[in-house]
């Protein structure tokens, strides 16, 4: 299974363009979107979600073209974690992983199946201690645990996040990251749009690094997250090397003056 | 509680409300001469029952309007009013009044629901495409205009009398409405209420906000169209048919969520009963205050409302602090 972006275009005056992106997504894999503020990173989220169409160009999920693929079809098989984690009303953390099945759902009321994906997410999350304890009374490591198990429950066989560590202290950006990872090694495709570069270097198997609407370097943690690479994309001096238990890390010593 | 048996509850209160509201006035009807062949009979047939049924079907759209639309919006301020479809229907009803139309017979209510459905095309104009904020922009804009051409048609009416019975339908009431009536303005309100009824699943999901929505399937612009064409028909024809009645639609999902929890989807139903249940006890109360005539529906329902909206200010301050 694969997510596949051809010569990708868009522009919109609200939203930040993309020009002639071709990149590939693979399921089993936690993918990671970089980029500087503004190069597109959400925009490309949002096109592999079918939010937005590209003007030209086409995003596939295997060989359907998702902007026209039927909305619930759709979002059975690609589920989005949007970014800002929105909470609009005081409801059940139980409740809002169950909008997670609206996809799935035909009639009124839960089957057997919804019930057993709700609770099979929210244990997979460590949520059941707060099943019932409103969402907007949570802290933000434990709302972002249970927005993450929406997701989870609609069994999507592509999870997409946007973001999904901002406002997240270390501890629970771990946790995000590790349920992402697990989702990964299951078998499920995972892409992530992240900011910080020393996670996408522990984490990711594959990184797609945008600049400015273009596809700068897409491959391995290896062969994209490099010092030159980072040097112009961000303009930040970094080093990276080798620790001592044989895993790459990346300490960023400055920003390079121009 | 259970939702279930609150909800048994609100049908047991929406039931005797609507027997109060059979039975209050300035003479009490007993159900033991509903049917007599006297003037008390006479007085249940012609006058309490089209206005029990009135209020009843009025208070439920009201009520559900309001859910839907805190839900749309996710705003707990919002109410049926900001799509402007109200003062538009006012504007239709006042332009009848002034042009003597009410005399025809349903020439008042045609004449409120083409306001009502000009404004629901309006609006479906504006707001295309646009999401909530080009949607309350342009309910705002069409309150604004609707308004200001209301004042205008009463600051040119011809003389005292007409611009006094506009004034007066404009405060909205139930008084010397007919089973005519009812039967004239219900198929509008069950069909917006019915198509209302059916947004529950995607309000749910605009928790979520509009991106999770629509990663969810939802599509919100099929959502956008039957808020405006179901609000439109129900509170346009209860504006038709009853002028402006305030508060109901505001104050109504606020008590239901305080009992049954903030879930868009369950707050639907128990609101509609819960606004049948506060229109027909407001329509019973103003019978019963002595004096000459009655209070105003309208103005009682904002004299009810604003100290507790009041209330409802003070506990979430209080809440949040």
């Amino acid at each position: 299974m694969t997510l596949t972006v051809r010569n990708l275009n868009f522009a919109h005056a609200r939203q930040p363009t993309l020009d002639g992106i071709a990149a590939k997504f693979e399921a089993g894999k936690l993918s990671v979107i970089l980029g500087p503020n503004g190069a597109g990173k959400s925009t490309l989220l949002a096109c592999l979600a079918g939010l937005l169409k590209p003007d030209t160009g086409t995003a596939h999920l295997d060989d359907e073209d998702i902007s026209s693929m039927a909305p619930t079809a759709r979002a059975q098989r690609i589920g989005l974690l949007p970014q800002g984690a929105e909470t609009h009303w005081a409801i059940t953390s139980e409740a809002l992983v169950a909008l997670g099945r609206i996809p799935h759902m035909r009639g009124a009321g839960a089957s057997t199946d919804d019930r057993r994906a709700i609770s099979s997410a929210m244990s997979a999350t460590a949520t059941e201690g707060f099943a019932n304890r409103p969402v907007t009374q949570l802290s933000g490591g434990e709302r972002a645990r249970v927005l993450l198990a929406r997701v989870l429950a609609g069994e999507p066989q592509w999870i997409l996040a946007d973001e999904p560590l901002a406002n997240l202290d270390p501890g629970f950006q771990l946790d995000i990251l590790d349920l992402l990872r697990r989702q990964a090694e299951a078998g499920k495709g995972v892409v992530a749009v992240l900011h910080d570069l020393h996670h996408a270097v522990r984490f990711a198997d594959h990184v797609v690094l945008l600049n400015a609407g273009k596809l700068f370097a897409q491959g391995s943690v290896d062969e994209v997250i490099t010092t030159s690479n980072l040097a112009h994309v961000y303009g930040i001096d970094a080093n990276l090397f080798t620790d001592e238990v044989g895993a790459t890390q990346l300490f960023i010593k400055g920003k390079i003056s121009s | 509680m259970k939702p279930r048996s609150l909800t048994s509850i609100l049908l047991l209160l929406a039931v005797a409300a609507f027997m109060l509201s059979l039975m209050a006035g300035k003479v009490w009807i007993w159900p033991t001469s509903w049917m007599a062949d006297n003037a008390d009979g006479w007085i249940f047939i012609e006058l309490r029952l089209p206005r029990a049924v009135l209020g009843l079907c009025i208070g439920a759209v009201l009520g559900l309007s309001g859910a839907v639309m805190q839900g749309y919006l996710r705003n707990p301020l919002a109410d049926p009013t900001v799509l402007g479809v109200s003062a538009s229907a006012a504007l239709g009803g006042v332009v009848a009044i002034y042009l003597g139309l009410n005399l025809l017979p349903f020439g008042l209510f045609a004449c409120a629901m083409l306001g009502a459905g000009a404004s629901i095309l309006l609006l479906l104009a504006i707001s295309r495409g646009g999401g909530p904020i080009g949607f309350i922009l342009g309910g705002m804009v069409l309150s604004t205009l609707a308004g200001a051409l209301t004042a205008f048609v009463i600051s040119i009416a011809p003389n005292p009398f007409a611009a006094s019975e506009i004034i007066n339908w404009l405060m909205g009431a139930l008084t010397d409405r007919l089973m005519a009536d009812v039967w004239t303005a219900l198929p509008f309100m069950a069909l917006g209420a019915l198509l209302l009824f059916f947004t529950g699943r995607a309000l749910d999901a605009l928790t979520l906000g509009e991106n999770g929505a629509r990663s969810l399937g939802i599509n919100l612009f099929r959502l956008q169209w039957i808020i405006v064409i179901g609000v439109g028909l129900a509170v346009g024809a209860s504006v038709a048919v009853s002028g402006v009645v305030g508060f109901v639609g505001l104050i109504v999902p606020h008590l239901i969520r305080a009992a049954y929890g903030e879930q868009p989807s369950r707050i639907l139903l128990p609101s509609a009963l819960g606004g049948a249940i506060l229109t027909l006890t407001a329509d019973s109360l103003v019978r019963l205050v002595p004096g000459p005539g009655e209070v105003r529906l309208g103005i009682a329902m904002a004299v009810l409302g604003a100290p507790f909206f009041l209330l409802l200010l003070l506990r979430y301050r209080k809440a949040s602090a």
